[in-house]
């Protein structure tokens, strides 16, 4: 009877924590202003990256996302340009894919470097394996950016949220959220608009 | 034998509730793209300030709005939940709305062949609007953007989920509205 009954306790335990499993990303996520760890993932060129192995950099355009949501596709020639355009004034798009491969195989390794290479990604695009980066930042979705700022405190959340304020037509945006947070950093300034919502496709867990 | 039976259980219900939002079927991609000669389907497109009224309705019927896709594989997964349960709780005056995101350009393509195919009974509108930033808040100021995401609400009361739904929950959901 004892037994029954620490197995039925072990199983309310066990299906509580695997229900909280999904809110942990949201309510645990950091907030702009929190200071983001470090992380060490693997570059589809093999190649392990970290935040820290760019020395020169002065922040960094962390972009969560992947190969098969469409949004996240209607954003690839935006993301590319964001590196292309802040990458040599210190702040290179790092490239990070959450979803779990298992579920989402078109999100493989294999494929991610097919993507890269046919779309000409000139960022890393590293995989989050384990899936234990993106719930500390706290993404929810594909595309979702957080833009860090290097300080003496180490990487600061300066923005999270959408790239611009039109994903079907890059032609008509009229706010580009993360070149407007980017080039204040660069000049000193506050970023203007430093949380933004837009649709996503949900991280596959 | 009991022991057994319990910690089958326990797996159970944990990897259950682990994967509901990301147990993935691909219809999307096999919808096929040559169907638009046989759609004359009429869809109901929305900007926000248009759409707006349908979260806004004070009749005291329960409302069940799902934001979903057809590219979205967890929203297509729980769809035919809504669908039994707008047919099991008409009668308590409950009324789902499904609420596409497709992209405009595959409304023909894509949203219409799914409606039809699938036969869908509750009411579909689809809303397009760009200015997400603008109008996700509006929703509901706690959504972070991800679908699928649902309100229900009765009159000036609404709760709102970002998150998959089974039947059992959704049901139980819905019937805090009932009582």
């Amino acid at each position: 009877m004892k037994t029954i009954k620490i197995l039925s306790l072990l199983t309310l335990i066990i299906g509580l924590s695997a229900f909280t499993v999904n809110k942990i990303a949201v309510a645990d996520g950091y907030k702009v202003g929190d200071v983001a760890e470090d992380f060490k993932l693997m570059n589809i060129d093999g190649k392990m990256v970290s935040l820290s192995d760019y020395k020169d950099a002065k922040g960094y355009i962390v972009t969560f996302t992947c190969n098969t949501c469409p949004y996240a596709v209607g954003y690839e020639d935006r993301i590319i340009a964001l590196n292309n355009k802040y990458a040599s004034m210190g702040y290179p798009v790092i490239a990070i894919m959450p979803n779990n491969t298992d579920v989402q195989p078109g999100d493989s390794m294999d494929k991610m470097k097919e993507r890269a290479k046919s779309k000409g990604f000139t960022f890393p695009y590293l995989i989050d394996k384990e899936q234990s980066v993106y719930p500390k930042y706290g993404a929810t979705k594909t595309p979702h950016v957080f833009i860090l700022q290097k300080t003496s405190k180490g990487n600061v959340v300066k923005y999270i949220g959408a790239i611009d304020d039109n994903y079907q037509d890059a032609s008509a945006v009229k706010t580009k959220y993360v070149e407007n947070a980017v080039n204040a950093l660069l000049k000193g300034d506050d970023v203007p608009e430093k949380e933004t919502k837009a649709i996503g496709c949900t991280i596959k867990v | 034998m009991r022991i057994i039976k319990f910690l089958v259980l326990a797996l159970i219900v944990s990897s259950c509730n682990n994967k509901k939002a990301s147990e993935a079927s691909n219809v999307v991609s096999k919808t096929k793209d040559n169907t638009i000669e046989i759609t004359n389907t009429d869809l109901e497109v929305y900007d926000f300030n248009g759409f707006q009224k349908f979260l806004e309705k004070k009749d005291d019927k329960v409302y069940v709005v799902n934001f979903w896709a057809t590219w979205c594989a967890p929203c297509v997964k729980e769809m035919p939940y809504f669908e039994k349960l707008n047919q099991e709780y008409k009668k308590e005056n409950v009324e789902v709305l499904f609420v596409s995101l497709d992209f405009p350009h595959l409304y023909e393509s894509k949203l219409k062949p799914f409606i039809k195919d699938k036969n869908i009974q509750s009411k579909v509108v689809a809303l397009n609007d760009v200015d997400m930033n603008t109008w996700i808040p509006k929703v509901d100021e706690n959504w972070s953007g991800s679908i699928p995401a649902t309100i229900i609400y009765k009159n000036d009361t609404s709760k709102f989920y970002e998150q998959s739904f089974t039947y059992e929950s959704l049901e139980k959901e819905l019937k805090q509205f009932l009582k």
